[in-house]
């Protein structure tokens, strides 16, 4: 007798920010299968591109996506270089430190984003309010070096647009100093808490099987126990003459994508302390590129979320003839097909939010629910379900408060 | 031993036009009824990861590329297929091999209309259901 | 209808919509309720039901797809309310403008009140077009 209830999350649904929408079909509290249904977010870049001029490309894919801004730009210029004859050889020393830099200072505001949405999701809104508060001093570097919170516009094929000043400096190692207490604490807060350990571990589970076969990649697949990091396998910057080490877990649930997503602050933190001391005084920051010749040039960057990959094909006239765009997020959306079926209710919204999903990437999504004469629920319901699921483990713990 | 090696001692006569004109990058082209097992080979028993699929539209062709990564080289393996049939592009999907490519073969059907025989789910992913059947945005417009 | 006008600049609860955007302002109108910026100190709210919603908040180039929900959406809010296009995409579509999935400039869809620049706006100048938006109501809408 089995009685499957459809239950539609999205596409305007205060789980997301983004629109998108997830057919959850259960039975009981069980989730026996998953349609996920993107589009919302579409807005054809990759045929814009081909109306734009080189210079002008990197304004463009930097607003595919807000939180990975220098990612996609970074991974189009690798991909211009890599017709030129590599990052390395034409791209100046000193602008090889500031990609890193700005790389990495942006790979710690998207970690923390997201600590604090999955703090939301089960219920502890004083981790979101945390994880964003120890965000905003990152922002506030952006702006200092950059002039803008968000968007950097900082990468151009052949270096970089702004040189970073020299008094600026010790103002960015003096905040990333005052960063490293805040992410201790997560640390502690989410490895010592006996309740978000019962709620995290074993849920979302995503073997290193379904890894290699769903191409999952980033943060992901590094908390099952995929060796891969671009940063690492392809260097591109300076990371190859920097130490630093890859993250990785074993068990590929929730509570190891966390841990991976903690530690790997660490090493950003790291990684931009270094530059900032190994960085030449001075010196060129851009090659000053001018004619790009035919042919077609592949550029990949560590993004947050995984591998971001750029695929570019140049005729010899001033504008891309195809510019294909792959986002980590796009396989590793997918892969919530696996990691949700066979949990229960109240554990798919966590579970399809530890991708770290980015639909802007994946081409942004949003679906309004129009089945009828079916038993629904909606956004706010399940977001309670979870949080209740929460209270319901801390009252086993702790006692019923009086 | 190294992958290049490894993968034209398997594939061996499969491979037409062997080029590395680019540091890491590695480009083949194969004929289009290989597609299956050549697909199979690397990912299966190289264990490459794949990528995505690239797909443009050329003048008198369509040419639709295969990236498959070698992570611990940092390589990237870009297989061309090249479909001659401007009309009609056909080929044969590797979605029933492994799940990954579902969503990249929808996305590359809905934007240059190459169809992917056997795919199991072949419907529109981004773009609105109402979208006019043949009007595909990435192609070239005469 | 004083009362209505005295109940409504109270507290006001916003409903946000991404209708093709890219996160940024979406992340810099949630970051407007975090410790730093804290809108909810004037009232200002977040909420996930269009229908108890008093603004709408929307961001984004207009994604063909995400249009139509947003119309039903719009419909679903009481009235009076006030729309407040957040991000240069939301008030003149930006570079998206010739994209084939991008439909109308939001002013032709639904009447907009308030137009926030910026790529994306600091969320000080968030504060600033919802402070605008209450001023508005209160001089009679």
């Amino acid at each position: 007798m089995s009685h499957k209830i459809i239950v539609p999350i999205g596409p305007y649904h205060p789980l997301q920010e983004e629109p998108e929408y997830f057919q959850l079909y259960v039975e009981g509290e069980k989730v026996v299968d998953i349609d996920i249904i993107i589009g919302y977010n579409h807005r054809g870049i990759e045929k814009l591109s081909e109306s734009k001029h080189f210079d002008q490309v990197p304004f463009l894919v930097e607003r595919i996506c807000g939180i990975c801004s220098s990612s996609h730009p970074y991974a189009y210029c690798l991909a211009v270089e890599n017709i030129l004859g590599g990052e390395a050889n034409i791209v100046p020393e000193r602008a090889l430190y500031i990609r890193t830099i700005i790389d990495e200072l942006q790979r710690i505001h998207s970690h923390l984003l997201w600590l604090g949405l999955a703090g939301h999701f089960i219920g502890y809104n004083t981790v979101w309010m945390w994880a964003w508060k120890y965000r905003e001093p990152v922002l506030d570097m952006f702006e200092m070096v950059t002039g803008n919170r968000n968007n950097y516009a900082m990468f151009k094929v052949g270096g970089v647009r702004r040189d970073l000043k020299d008094e600026d400096i010790p103002v960015l190692k003096k905040t990333l100093d005052e960063l490293r207490p805040g992410i201790d604490l997560f640390r502690g807060a989410i490895m010592d808490d006996p309740v978000i350990k019962m709620r995290l571990k074993g849920v979302g589970i995503l073997t290193r099987q379904q890894v290699v076969d769903w191409c999952v990649v980033g943060p992901t697949a590094r908390a099952s126990g995929v060796n891969m990091d671009i940063r690492r396998d392809e260097p591109y910057g300076v990371s190859d003459r920097l130490d630093w080490k890859v993250i990785l877990e074993k068990d590929g649930d929730i509570f190891c994508k966390t841990i991976v997503r903690i530690l790997e602050l660490y090493e950003s933190i790291s990684i931009i302390r270094q530059s900032l001391n190994k960085m030449p005084k001075d010196g060129p920051i851009d090659a000053g590129v001018k004619d790009i010749p035919a042919g077609e040039g592949i550029g990949r960057v560590e993004a947050p979320r995984g591998e971001c990959f750029h695929y570019l094909k140049s005729d010899g006239t001033n504008r891309p003839v195809r510019h294909k765009i792959r986002s980590p997020s796009f396989m590793n959306v997918a892969s919530d097909k696996v990691s949700a079926v066979g949990g229960t209710i109240s554990d798919a919204t966590l579970t399809l939010a530890a991708v770290d999903p980015c639909y802007c990437c994946t081409e942004r999504v949003a679906v309004i629910n129009k089945i009828d004469k079916r038993r629904v629920m909606n956004g706010w319901d399940l977001i309670k379900l979870s949080q209740e699921k929460t209270l319901k483990l801390k009252e086993g713990y702790y006692g019923r408060p009086e | 031993m190294d992958m290049r090696d490894r993968i034209k001692e398997s594939l061996r006569d499969k491979i037409k036009d062997w080029q590395e004109k680019y540091i890491k990058r590695v480009y083949f082209s194969i004929d289009k009824k290989d597609i299956l097992e050549v697909t199979q080979v690397l990912f299966r028993s190289l264990e490459l990861r794949f990528i995505t699929i690239s797909a443009t539209d050329m003048p008198d062709y369509f040419e639709v590329i295969y990236h498959f990564s070698n992570d611990p080289a940092g390589e990237i393996y870009s297989v061309r297929v090249t479909l001659n049939d401007k009309l009609k592009p056909e080929i044969q999907s590797i979605t029933p091999l492994f799940p990954a490519a579902e969503w990249i073969e929808r996305e590359s059907w809905e934007m240059l209309g190459i169809n992917f025989k056997g795919h199991p789910n072949l419907k529109k992913l981004l773009l609105n259901e109402d979208w006019p059947e043949s009007d595909y945005p990435l192609r070239n417009k005469k | 209808m004083d009362i209505i006008k005295k109940a409504f600049t109270k507290s006001i609860w916003v409903f946000h919509m991404s209708v093709g955007s890219c996160n940024n302002c979406d992340i810099e109108t949630l970051d407007c309720f975090t410790p730093r910026f804290d809108l909810e100190r004037f009232g200002v709210q977040l909420i996930g039901s269009a229908r108890h919603a008093d603004a709408l908040l929307i961001t984004g180039a207009m994604n063909k797809k995400a249009v139509l929900r947003m119309k039903k959406v719009y419909e679903q809010v009481p009235k009076p309310c006030v729309v407040v296009a957040c991000g240069t995409c939301a008030c003149s579509q930006h570079m998206f403008k010739y994209s084939y999935n991008v439909a109308e400039p939001l002013d032709k869809i639904l009447p907009v009140d308030v137009y926030i620049p910026g790529c994306p706006p600091k969320p000080e100048a968030i504060i600033a077009g919802i402070v605008k938006a209450l001023d508005k109501i209160k001089k009679g809408k």
